[in-house]
């Protein structure tokens, strides 16, 4: 287990709990289980109020943490019959964003998302879920296919940001996003989008601008990192706590914008303390979204997704 | 067409200005260093007669350079929430905001009009560094839309020139939401068959290079104006390199495909007005048809660093 700065006091309680059960392993007749079990309650209560008051910040750090649920599995856990599709056709095959055809709940349909990794080789393979230019233009290959196919599309959110890198400026990352963005808002098919860790900045509107959009508790969505943000406004990158509490980032606050439809429960202590429960969570919640949309015309999903997004931050907003 | 009622009928924008002249009449020239007098400069639309650097324009300046006469109407924008988030770092939002609105004369950072451009009825947005490093928020995002509404009900062509550091982060998601906003935009305009021309000035980077900047039917740049997503700086620290010369410069961009054509200012009228024409099935314009320049606007006042995204 990963503990963050703000678990301290937990993993104090937690090692402890975990060093009397190793004692009692190697000693014969010696029953601790008691005490252990009076630990375990004592870490359950802690957990629970850490996570109950998360500031902004820390939510950043919980929507980073590196045993958090990530995109493969999602798909592994709530669709069958996955089926990656590879490559933009024009010059190679992103890694950083993962796609296909799949089933949920028997339906086919079209999942893409970002794919962080979950080891340093994974990482580095995934380039940390910042997509080039390459991942959008195969989302908005894939997009196209589903909507040709009359299959909705999913997608799942977790990037810190696009890849600033000079390929990536010089193959037309900015245009790649746009395209993507105005390819998402052309769908005659139900886009539903769910933000399962960072949704950073463009790289997140790309695939992000859907009928219905919903976040995990303690997942975040922002115009900028909070440290960015800090070092361009505060002129000083360690002001980052400011920075997140200011950004308005977090799936509570988005929903209380209008930004967001759905806020989607996280296990106790977040996603990455039982990812299965995380899963499953979302699963239920994207089989609502579609619920929701099932029956609408292709015409009726394009003017919903387009009058959702032309009437944002004009009404709802307590000033 | 009969000039005078042409002439009568707009708002006559171009014959007062809010701005007091500034005591320094000399402007340095960012790129080489040559001092220029700020009415030569202006007769030149703000572009260096040594070294052909073409300067940031502020918006009314722009509109008047761009339209016959320098004559155009304002087209209403509507107004969005002012500081949705109550944001604050070291300074308040709403007193940056009162700032920049005292020192401009605008409201935000885009003004949209329609005037002629040889005789071609044109809606047109222009986007003002000036005003917080002209970063994309809300109000923004309600002048593009208000721009294609126009001009999709008026059936004219949207001209857009974009300078900016990006999305606004004093509107937080607000400012992001504009993306898919204006992308909107960009769809309206498209289904009613009117062109979309873009033009980008310096500098254009960030949320809206990635969206409604990178959107049109035709992609047009000035000479050496900055275009990009990342900050160079951040992508230096990303890879560790020094990145070549002209990189994310309009040449640049043009040499990598990303745009159709990098105009000189003093040819952006003609071209935009011959390219129009044809896409819009009219015939060519008459050589006779382009006014003469517009008289020279106040000085320019230089922009406010950088507010916006990387
Ligand atoms: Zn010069």
């Amino acid at each position: 287990m990963n503990y963050l700065d703000f678990e301290k006091p937990l993993s104090e309680i937690e090692g402890k709990a975990e060093e009397l059960r190793a004692l009692a392993r190697t000693t014969s007749g010696m029953d601790v289980s008691k005490e252990a079990e009076a630990l375990d309650r004592k870490a359950e209560t802690a957990l629970r109020d850490l996570y109950k008051n998360l500031t902004a910040w820390q939510k950043c750090q919980v929507a980073r943490h590196p045993d958090r649920p990530h995109c493969k599995d999602y798909i592994d856990g709530l669709f069958t019959e996955y089926t990656t599709l590879a490559g933009d056709r024009a010059f190679a095959d992103d890694h950083s964003v993962m796609g296909g055809l799949a089933r949920f709940n028997d339906r086919p349909v079209m999942v893409i998302g970002h794919e962080k990794g979950n080891d340093t080789k994974s990482r580095i393979e995934r380039n940390f879920g910042m997509a080039r230019p390459e991942g959008y233009r195969k989302a908005i290959r894939l997009m196209d296919l589903a909507d040709r196919f009359r299959l909705p599309v999913i997608t799942l959110v977790d990037t810190p940001g696009a890849y600033p890198g000079k390929g990536a400026e010089e193959r037309g990352q900015a245009e790649a996003i746009a395209r993507s963005t105005e390819k998402c808002l052309s769908l005659g098919v139900p886009l539903i989008s769910v933000v399962i860790g960072e949704g950073g900045s463009g790289g997140a509107v790309a695939f992000a601008t859907a009928n219905r959009v919903a976040m995990l508790e303690h997942s975040i969505y922002s115009v900028i990192s909070p440290e960015g943000c800090a070092s361009i406004l505060w002129k000083d990158a360690e002001k980052m706590r400011e920075a997140a509490e200011a950004l308005r980032l977090t799936a509570q606050d988005l929903a209380k914008l209008g930004i967001i439809d759905k806020i989607v429960p996280e296990p106790v202590g977040g996603a990455q303390r039982a990812p299965k429960d995380a899963i499953e969570a979302v699963g239920k919640a994207i089989e609502s979204l579609l619920g929701e949309l099932s029956g609408k015309s292709r015409a009726e999903l394009l003017a919903d997704r387009r009058r959702k997004y032309l009437e944002m931050g004009s009404k709802g907003l307590a000033a | 067409m009969n000039w005078i009622t042409n002439y009568v009928r707009p708002k006559i924008n171009s014959l007062f200005s809010r701005r007091e002249v500034p005591e320094n009449l000399w402007t340095k020239c960012p790129e080489c260093g040559t001092m220029l007098f700020h009415r030569e400069l202006a007769a030149n639309l703000n572009v260096c007669s040594a070294c052909d650097h073409h300067m940031t324009m502020g918006a009314r300046e722009r509109m008047m350079s761009l339209f016959d006469g320098g004559i155009f109407s304002e087209i209403k924008v509507p107004d969005p929430v002012v500081d949705p988030l109550g944001f604050r770092d070291q300074k308040k939002y709403s007193d940056r905001m009162k700032a920049a609105q005292k020192a401009s004369g605008a409201k935000d950072a885009m003004l949209v009009a329609e005037g002629e451009i040889a005789r071609t009825p044109v809606v047109a947005a222009v986007q003002d560094f000036s005003f917080m490093a002209g970063s994309m928020g809300m109000y923004v995002g309600n002048a593009i839309i208000a721009a294609a509404e126009h001009a999709v009900k008026t059936k004219k062509p949207l001209v857009l020139f974009s300078a900016s550091g990006g999305a606004r982060m004093q509107e937080g998601m607000l400012s992001l939401m504009q993306m898919p906003r204006t992308t909107v935009a960009v769809q309206l305009l498209k289904e009613a068959g009117l062109p979309y021309i873009m033009v980008l000035t310096h500098p254009t980077t960030g949320g809206v290079t990635a969206s409604y900047a990178m959107l049109g039917d035709i992609q047009i740049a000035e000479p050496n104006a900055q275009i990009g997503f990342a900050g160079a700086r951040v992508i230096e620290q990303t890879i560790r390199e020094k990145l070549p010369e002209g990189f994310q410069r309009a040449e640049y961009l043009l040499d990598h495909g990303m745009l159709d054509r990098v105009v000189h200012r003093k040819n952006l009228r003609e071209e935009l007005a011959t390219m129009i024409r044809m896409l819009m099935s009219l015939p060519p314009p008459i050589k006779g048809d382009l006014a003469p320049p517009p008289p020279p606007p106040e000085p320019e006042v230089l922009p406010t660093p950088a507010e916006s995204e990387g």
